[in-house]
């Protein structure tokens, strides 16, 4: 599904990713931990295209085609999704709306019609279901107003809206109650297949009580310093990333 | 970043304006230049009443005193007033019976423009007076309308069979000294629409006037007058037009809207005249005096215009709340993109107890643009518990246009409640990734966001032109981006 190798990217002249090596196959679900300011949303950032990011060396492949040279929208159409970190607010542009011009530029990308608005009220029914998003949501403007854990819930709404094959979550976790988050991460684990792939990046090793993975990754310093089992997250957990600094400081 | 940022602002801001043809039809004209003949001149074509040519007379010895108004916040180059032709026509302009006697190419130049001058085609349910250059060449349900008494017809027509009606309404909302515009669309209008609606009838179709220039060097000066008696509704509709050309060309128009106790207007207008081309060459230049009285008790006016046309605009349509309890509306979207500029704003003045105003007014400025935002809220003595709220949002498209408000508030009652609140914002790098990641393009990312920023305005517009105004929007700021 994703292969990258030996990415080296930069933003404002300032190397934060210094080598990145990962590997992704369908099915799978990655964890990415790391102390702030270790490139994880960096990471994030350039596998969805983000502008400010520069990418200075190596290769990221996604299902076979190089990456680094689609539009961000051609990325969506390709079924990457990025959970983001600080989710977007738009006035005045309902969620209704957003979802709907979302889904039918992606369906006309690939070549089918617009999607029949019961069919789209139908799906958008089944969806808030699944992430248990209060009704009203979804009739207000684009996270305008919404809540902290409101947000997060909306972005994972929009991912079972847009059933992506990579999706790409972005500190999901962070400013969760453990509530909300144990619907958010409820909702990733329905939206799971064989088919399909997740990055989960966080901080905490607490949502990894609820989203199991299938290896955990620890950045530091733009790096992959270790790769290994969920058990690794237990670990880390346990002692904390200064075990990790200390051995990488050296 | 910065850099696509401007690359996508470019190719948004430079759409092509698709009205820019000129159909070939058969003008008559006057002479160029303006002095007591030419306005003898243009009353004796129309064959006016006595009182009608007075009253051009009186305005044109005024205007003459008169100077161009400069506090706007306008560039506008020198204008010659001799230089324009203050009359044209197109030449078959029998009386029409049936749409079989209107001129082929008049009706293709507004078949072209997506404006049906046939009945029986309009599933829509719109009448239309259709006025091209100075003149009105065809009103569509005329009939049918008069069966309920309503009189919908060209201000030409109106003088003529309806001269009590317009002696008494014509200049009561805005007198012929009024500014330098006005007083000079007094002296020299040509046409326009009149509308009245009798006591207690409610319109059951939008009125809509259609206004195009067509020949060169001429200046449009239409007037329309609209009466709703008591108890009466109506909504009535205004576009605009014009062809593609390199001069600049003056549209000095008046509107006057009488509102009798209970009585409720609607006042539409998406003014589309071409905005002159991305380096600011040609374009129309839109000074356009409308004004509203809100004469009787719980009486109610609500102007709402979505401009997007024009190289200079210069447009306050405002209220006087006269009648106790009456209210008056302004929603305003105002688009300017390259070189434009448009001062443009309201007026609500607080007379009658009770009486409420609301003000929304988005600008967005794009290309080189300059946008401002010129209102006054006066609350009179006697104006018991009125209240008025205003809000006035600036929108900016990249880094080279400009967003100006003006707000003035006059209170001369201490009961009054007067609000005001403005942002100024831009359209964020992360709100367009945001839709970027969501697989929006880039064009419609901006499409979308502006639409959503003018959507408590475009909500106001009667269904059928909100679409073409969301469409207009979009049109307008083809490729500018970012």
């Amino acid at each position: 599904m994703l292969i990258i190798k030996d990415l080296h990217a930069e933003i404002d002249g300032k190397e934060i990713l210094k080598g990145i090596n990962l590997e992704l196959n369908a099915g799978e679900v990655h964890a990415i931990m790391g102390p702030n300011g270790s490139g994880k949303s960096t990471l994030a950032a350039v596998l969805s295209g983000r502008e400010l990011v520069k990418v200075t060396k190596g290769k990221v492949l996604y299902k076979g085609n190089n990456l680094l040279e689609m539009s961000p929208e051609k990325r969506a159409h390709a079924g990457i999704f990025l959970g983001f970190q600080y989710p977007i607010e738009i006035p005045g542009v309902s969620m209704i709306n957003f979802m709907k011009t979302a889904i039918n530029e992606q369906r006309k990308a690939k070549g089918l019609e617009p999607i029949n608005p019961s069919d789209f009220l139908k799906l958008m029914r089944e969806k808030k279901a699944l992430v248990d998003m209060d009704s009203s949501l979804t009739s207000r403007s684009v996270n305008e107003g919404f809540s902290g854990g409101e947000k997060k819930r909306n972005e994972i709404f929009q991912m079972a809206m847009l059933e992506p094959d990579l999706a790409i979550l972005d500190e999901t976790d962070s400013g969760l109650d453990i509530d909300a988050l144990r619907t958010v991460a409820n909702g990733v684990n329905k939206l799971k297949t064989s088919e399909n792939a997740s990055i989960v990046i966080t901080h905490y090793q607490r949502l990894l009580d609820y989203i199991i993975p299938d290896r955990v990754h620890v950045l530091y310093k733009g790096k992959i310093v270790k790769s290994s089992g969920k058990e690794l997250a237990l670990e880390l957990e346990e002692k904390g990333y200064d075990w990790i600094k200390k051995e990488n400081d050296k | 970043m910065q850099k696509e940022q401007d690359k996508i602002l470019n190719d948004i801001t430079q759409g092509d304006y698709k009205y820019g043809f000129y159909s070939d039809i058969e003008m008559e004209t006057i002479p160029k230049g303006l002095n007591e003949d030419i306005v003898r001149m243009i009353s004796k074509k129309k064959n006016e009443p006595d009182f009608m040519l007075e009253y051009r007379l009186k305005a044109f010895r005024h205007w003459q005193s008169m100077k161009m108004p400069d506090w706007a916040h306008l560039k506008i180059p020198e204008i010659d007033y001799q230089d324009i032709i203050y009359y044209a026509a197109p030449k078959n302009k029998p009386v029409l019976d049936s749409l079989d006697d209107v001129d082929p190419e008049v009706k293709e130049t507004f078949d072209k423009l997506g404006i049906s001058l046939d009945e029986q085609k309009r599933l829509t349910g719109v009448a239309v007076d259709a006025v091209i250059d100075s003149v009105s060449v065809k009103t569509t349900f005329k009939e049918t309308l008069a069966e309920l008494g309503i009189i919908f017809c060209s201000f030409t027509d109106a003088v003529q069979e309806h001269p009590d009606l317009v002696k008494k309404y014509m200049g009561s909302v805005v007198p012929y000294s009024d500014n330098f515009f006005a007083t000079l669309n007094s002296a020299v209008f040509s046409d326009g629409s009149f509308c009245y609606i009798p006591r207690g009838v409610r319109c059951p179709m939008e009125l809509s006037t259609y206004f195009r220039i067509n020949a060169a060097n001429t200046g449009q000066f239409e007037r329309t007058l609209i009466i709703a008696d008591e108890g009466s509704y109506v909504s009535y509709l205004e576009g605009c037009t014009a062809p593609q050309r390199d001069e600049n060309q003056l549209h000095a128009a008046i509107v006057e809207i009488v509102a009798m106790e209970n009585a409720e207007v609607k006042y539409s207008t998406v003014q589309n005249w071409y905005p002159g081309n991305k380096n600011g060459v040609g374009g129309i230049y839109n000074f356009v005096t409308k004004r509203g009285i809100c004469k009787g008790d719980n009486s109610k006016i609500s102007w709402t215009q979505v401009e997007t046309g024009s190289a200079i605009t210069w447009k306050y349509p405002s209220c006087i709340l006269k009648g106790n309890n009456s209210v008056g509306e302004f929603y305003s979207v105002a688009v300017t993109n390259n070189h434009q500029q448009a001062d443009t704003g309201t007026k609500m003045i607080h007379i009658g107890k009770n009486t409420k105003s609301l003000i929304i007014s988005k600008g967005i400025s794009a290309g080189k643009s300059d946008n401002s935002y010129r209102g006054l809220v006066k609350v009179l003595k006697n104006a018991e518990n009125a209240r008025n709220f205003s809000q006035c949002d600036s929108l900016l498209l990249g880094d080279r246009c400009g967003a100006h408000t003006f707000p003035h508030i006059e209170a001369d009652n201490p009961g009054a409640i007067v609000e005001h609140e403005a942002t100024t914002s831009k359209i964020g790098e992360d709100q367009i990734f945001y839709c970027n990641q969501r697989g929006i393009s880039t064009e419609d990312a901006i499409a979308l966001i502006v639409n959503g920023y003018a959507r408590e305005v475009l909500n106001k517009l009667p269904m059928e032109f909100a679409v073409e105004a969301q469409k207009l929007l979009q049109i307008s700021l083809e490729g500018s981006v970012g």
